[in-house]
């Protein structure tokens, strides 16, 4: 595994409007993803994972959205000013996409083989006849026993897990580099979650495709991610390697996420939830985004606005002054001694 | 799908039975002896009972219905009171006449109608959005009695290029087969003749069309705008679809099937209520010919009229309900 990035966020704004104003969903946000790692961002609803996730693929529904500034840079080029006919030819190709809503996110009136060989006949100009054959190969590939049945179905004959598998199957059909799943197990049920989790690990590891795996879930990011970014009210709040963050959250906000995931050994309290809501854009406060709601605030964090530090671990990023505060009294204790 | 066919097919015989039965029982509430209107004011009364008799009026209505119905069931829709000629051999060529200003009427509306929708839905709230819209409201609210007697006063006489009235040249009259003449003159090889009965239908079809095609317009608006916000439409996008496709693949489909409602609807409306257009364009249809009919108390064909533009209708909409399963396969498994 390299450690070149493929897709590389930056500074990355984007603002939908709202009236006559623009309101800020995403608010300069930094991150690379690797080639071949698999990436876990997480939040809660509304702090900016979705639109990260449509802004690397173009999708910003424009109006009312847009990009402000910021670059996306895939294999070394900048797509933010691609063309739409420039990101056609990236969209489903190279990167590829996968959505929350199985039951939904297919389109009723056409066949399940209907719409595979559309994705593979998009971007390659193989004969539809061994689309179909390489159709049945992606279904297979993504474990669907009777595959040459199935593409003759509706998605309406299929089960939600079956269709969230014809949806992965479609978004590899051109061998993406990058695969970016928008909580792909949110609307399954948990036996059918791990099998889908368990099918994005193998296919990372058969194919090498570099995957985006957004969630609110941490169980999830456990599960299978390698690093984490922990994103709020648009901005990232803490990243580095899963384990670290795991065992060592430093953000207020991601201890507090980590604490409501639930416990089999807790089971008799009642679980954890972070008092209040995630602020809409616009509303957003002064200093600290996540101030209102922390436990640890001080003064500081009502009126300045905290800047990601670096952390002792490699990677490990944290937007919190409770660790410059750590920082300076470190190093008082070594200048008086 | 064969036995859905079927099943809808019997489905329409109480539908059918229903119809001839509102139709007579309309007809015979109407007061007025048409023996009386036949032989005019100053016939005697013998003469009167005598005709009342012959024509089978003086029945009770129940025996007058059942003759009906034989005969109807014989493929006899009765003999003409006006005209003494068997209103079957009558009727075919008003009917065809009004068929063929339909259907140019409806596939003008569908055409226009569609895209206009589509292309506001697609690019909604753009200056095409509205303009289209506008015109729509404008198209709905409009009378078509003026809005044909303007094209004629300014295509037929101020440009002269259009003919006011009629179907063809009359003193190069079309040789009917089907009485569909777009298809008789193809058929026949007089290209001539063809322009000739093109630009005779232009204006009257436009006319016609106005309001359905407003109409499918919104709806097609309402139901793409509806359409493509979900989720399948997404996907299609993150495939890497031209919009071209997305729109007109993905979104039509799904989009369609409330517009096919609207349509068959609007097919029927057309034509039974042709009749003002077909008035004021001299359009030998059947509007005419029933309103003709009404005015001599010629029961016969105003109930022959009536219960072919209501079977027409009837099946147009077996046509439609046919067309949903065809379009989603989701019906089909539903009953």
């Amino acid at each position: 595994m390299s450690i070149e990035p493929i897709l590389q966020i930056k500074d990355l704004k984007v603002s939908f409007q709202s009236g006559k104003k623009f309101l800020p969903a995403v608010d300069g946000i930094n991150f690379d993803l690797r080639e071949g790692e698999i990436l876990g961002i997480v939040g809660e609803s509304g702090s900016g994972k979705s639109v990260t996730s449509l802004a690397a693929m173009g999708l910003i529904p424009s109006p009312p959205g847009r990009i402000e500034e910021g670059e996306i840079i895939f294999d070394g080029k900048n797509l933010k000013d691609l063309p739409e006919k420039e990101w056609r030819k990236i969209r489903g190709n190279q990167i590829s996409m996968i959505f929350q809503e199985p039951m939904t996110s297919l389109n009723p009136l056409f066949t399940i083989g209907n719409q595979l060989v559309e994705a593979i006949r998009l971007h390659t100009t193989v004969s539809k006849a061994n689309a179909k054959k390489q159709s049945i190969e992606l279904l297979k590939l993504v474990g669907i026993p009777r595959a040459e049945g199935i593409l003759k179905e509706y998605p309406h004959q299929l089960s939600g897990g079956m269709r969230q598998r014809v949806m992965i199957a479609m978004a590899m059909a051109c061998h993406p580099r990058v695969l970016i799943a928008d909580e792909p197990t949110t609307a399954l049920d948990v036996t059918i979650q791990a099998q889908i989790l368990a099918l994005m690990k193998d296919l990372n590891q058969k194919t090498n495709t570099s995957i985006i795996l957004i969630t609110h879930d941490l169980g999830v990011v456990a599960e299978i991610c390698e690093r984490i970014i922990v994103m709020y009210a648009g901005q990232v709040v803490e990243q580095g390697d899963v384990r670290t963050i795991l065992k060592n959250p430093q953000h207020p906000y991601t201890k507090g996420l980590l604490k409501s995931v639930p416990n089999l050994k807790s089971k008799k309290e009642r679980l954890y939830s972070i008092p209040g809501t995630v602020p809409t854009p616009g509303s957003v406060p002064k200093g600290c985004r996540f101030a209102a709601r922390c436990t640890e605030v001080f003064e500081k964090c009502q009126n300045e606005t905290p800047d990601l530090y670096k952390l002792e671990n490699e990677g490990h990023e944290v937007r919190c002054f409770l660790h410059t505060l750590k920082g300076r009294r470190d190093e008082h204790a070594g200048v008086t001694s | 799908m064969l036995t859905y066919t079927v099943r809808r097919i019997f489905s329409l015989i109480p539908v059918l039975i229903g119809m001839t039965l509102v139709v007579f029982a309309i007809i015979h509430a109407i007061p007025g002896n048409p023996a009386q209107v036949i032989l005019g004011q100053r016939a005697t009364k013998e003469s009167v009972a005598e005709l009342t008799k012959q024509l089978g009026l003086n029945q009770p209505w129940y025996i007058q219905y059942f003759d009906y119905i034989k005969a109807l069931l014989h493929g006899d829709l009765g003999i003409s009171l006006r005209t003494r000629v068997p209103i079957n051999e009558e009727i075919w060529p008003y009917l065809t006449a009004t068929i063929e200003l339909t259907l140019v009427a409806i596939i003008i509306a569908v055409i226009i109608g569609v895209n206009a929708g589509i292309i506001s839905a697609w690019f909604s709230k753009s200056w095409f959005d509205y303009a289209a819209m506008v015109f729509a409201l404008i198209g709905v609210s409009m009378p078509i009695f003026w809005l044909g007697l303007m094209g004629q006063w300014v295509f037929s006489i101020e440009l002269g290029w259009l003919p006011t009235t009629g179907r063809e040249n009359v003193r190069d009259p079309v040789t009917a087969v089907t009485n569909i003449y777009l298809l008789d003159t193809l058929l026949q090889g007089r290209f001539d003749q063809f322009t000739v009965v093109l630009k005779h239908l232009i204006l009257p079809s436009a006319a016609l069309a106005t309001i359905p095609m407003a109409i499918i317009a919104r709806m097609t608006r309402a139901t793409m705008l509806e359409v493509m916000k979900s989720d399948y439409i997404r996907t299609a996008r993150a495939k890497g679809l031209r919009m071209f496709w997305v729109v007109y693949k993905h979104s039509l489909k799904n989009a369609i099937i409330p517009v096919l409602t609207v349509i068959g609807l609007q097919t029927g409306l057309l034509l039974g209520g042709a009749i003002l257009t077909e008035t004021i364009f001299g359009w030998p249809g059947i509007g005419r010919y029933l309103y003709d009919a009404i005015g001599y108390r010629d029961y016969p064909v105003i109930q022959s009229g009536i219960l072919i533009i209501a079977a027409i209708f009837v099946f147009i909409n077996l046509v439609v309900d046919l067309l949903y399963v065809f379009i989603d396969p989701r019906i089909k498994y539903t009953k």
